[in-house]
């Protein structure tokens, strides 16, 4: 178990490098994307548009921020992640086509997700459920929303974060996966649970 | 008598509080389980729950994105004049917090899927009435996240099983929910009555404070006995893994139709939101659960 700094971009090599159970803590860009833009993002790539932003090596947040505009500038009052099983549909066509480095979130992903990140070189770092005041903390800027007319949580926000974190890796590009692992434990502890209650 | 402009503007400073400030009780388990914690993951969650607490409440600023649905409690003195107020006052109290805390809009029709903005709809605030003598006011707000509601489970059992029954179920609730409902949890479980009556008895159980164990030995045991299972599981904080799958257990029950042995499992995230006031007949106000300078 390691802590890393990493900034983006983040090279494939530097994401080979990280283990489950390894903290991280991001400075530079992230995007928050959930289903809509995930979804939107991919059609581009279909289509042979290019998207707004270049995410090679960037960090892809689930989340649907809440977003207030002060003088002209928006400003992150709160960015807790939302859960990630949901992306699974998407998220690694989504690694292969825009190179994507670290996918940010609650929860955890499936199988498809993680063979994805080992073949490409991505890792999922979880970032505590409801804490949506530090991540606000740590967002320093808005550098620019698209896609607003998906709504504001849908939308795709462009952040400006420092030390963003911690991160626990639950899936690396080895294709270990935390939450599996601790599924697959609790799931062998079940009858000996059933036992000692007597049922 | 009990104004409706007192309660509505106590009630716009109970939603504030709630969704800023956790409780001491809830503060005290977090930072126990912080304490205690064996896995690193575990442990790395913790702390950043408990640095989230920490900011959220320093900066009065809502601790979580989703600040639920918004239930109330109500208490009301059987000699308390104006009761026929306090419904609407709470409704409007609602309503200014969703703009002066503020909270997020959680409020949407079932059918249309259009979200009203202001948190209030067809029984939303939900209010839940108790007249009990005197005639001052008790009011608790209990604003409810999504994701933990998503997993709450009510099983009509088969009497024949009895209590090994429902200790498997709410084993089985937690196993199922494992990660979703955000880890530490808090399980309100409540059996008998009938289906809407256990799981209004077991939402109502996650009010109560985690440092009180039940006045009742053998609800005390059976609490004891539910919160080691659950935290055997080692699903653990966020489901990375760990000792702390649940910050504690809550039973309460009622006497059931012998064909029928419903049990309820009410799940609550590691952010317990929950504050209360009293208000007396002379306009004393007293907040019972946060300290208000």
């Amino acid at each position: 178990m390691a802590t890393y700094k990493l900034k983006t971009p983040i090279s494939e090599e530097d994401a080979r490098k990280l283990r489950v159970n390894d903290v991280i803590y991001i400075t530079g860009t992230m995007i928050t994307a959930r289903d809509a833009a995930h979804r939107r993002a991919l059609e581009f790539y279909k289509e042979g548009k290019k998207l707004p932003i270049n995410l090679q090596g960037l960090a892809v947040f689930h989340c649907g921020p809440i977003v207030k505009k002060e003088d002209d500038k928006w400003i992150v009052v709160a960015a807790g992640p939302t859960t990630s099983t949901r992306m699974d549909l998407f998220e690694d066509e989504f690694i292969k086509a825009f190179e994507v480095r670290v996918v940010i979130g609650k929860g955890g992903m499936g199988k498809k997700t993680t063979e994805a990140m080992k073949q490409y070189g991505a890792v999922y770092g979880a970032f505590t459920g409801g804490a949506a005041v530090l991540a606000a903390k740590a967002i320093k800027n808005v550098k620019s929303v698209e896609w607003h007319d998906l709504g504001m949580p849908e939308a795709m926000w462009v952040l400006e974060v420092e030390n963003f974190g911690p991160l626990t890796v639950a899936i690396d590009a080895h294709g270990n996966n935390l939450f599996q692992d601790v599924q697959k434990k609790v799931e062998e502890k079940r009858p000996k649970i059933y036992k000692k209650l007597g049922a | 008598m009990v104004s409706e402009i007192v309660v509505e503007n106590v009630a716009v400073k109970l939603l504030q509080l709630a969704v800023t400030e956790l409780p001491q009780d809830v503060k005290q388990a977090l930072q126990r389980a912080y304490r205690e914690e064996e896995t690193e993951a575990g442990k790395t969650q913790l702390k950043a729950i408990l640095n989230n607490v920490e900011l959220a409440e320093k900066t009065r600023t809502p601790m979580c994105q989703d600040t639920g649905v918004i239930i109330f409690y109500v208490k009301a003195g059987s000699q308390a004049k104006g009761l026929d107020k306090i419904g609407e006052a709470l409704r409007n109290a609602t309503v200014r917090a969703t703009k002066e805390v503020p909270l997020r809009p959680n409020a949407v029709d079932p059918f249309t899927q259009k979200n009203t903005g202001d948190n209030t709809g067809r029984f939303i605030p939900f209010i839940n009435w108790e007249i009990v003598p005197g005639n001052t006011l008790e009011i608790t707000v209990m604003p409810k996240g999504g994701g933990s509601e998503n997993v709450c489970a009510l099983g009509m059992l088969s009497p024949g099983r009895g209590v090994t029954g429902l200790k498997k179920f709410v084993v089985d609730t937690v196993i199922n929910a494992g990660a979703k409902p955000c880890p530490p949890n808090i399980l309100g479980v409540a059996v008998g009555g009938g289906a809407d009556i256990a799981m209004k008895l077991a939402k109502a159980a996650l009010l109560r404070p985690l440092d009180q164990p039940n006045p009742d030995p053998d609800l005390a045991k059976l609490e004891e006995e539910l919160y080691e299972a659950a935290n055997s599981t080692g699903i653990g904080p966020m489901g990375l893994g760990g000792k702390f799958t649940v910050l504690g257990v809550k039973v309460d029950y009622a006497h059931r139709h012998p064909a029928s042995y419903p049990v309820a499992v009410a799940v609550q995230c590691w952010a317990a939101r929950k504050a209360s006031v009293r208000i007396c007949s002379d306009g004393k106000i007293e907040y019972l659960t946060h300290k208000v300078v």
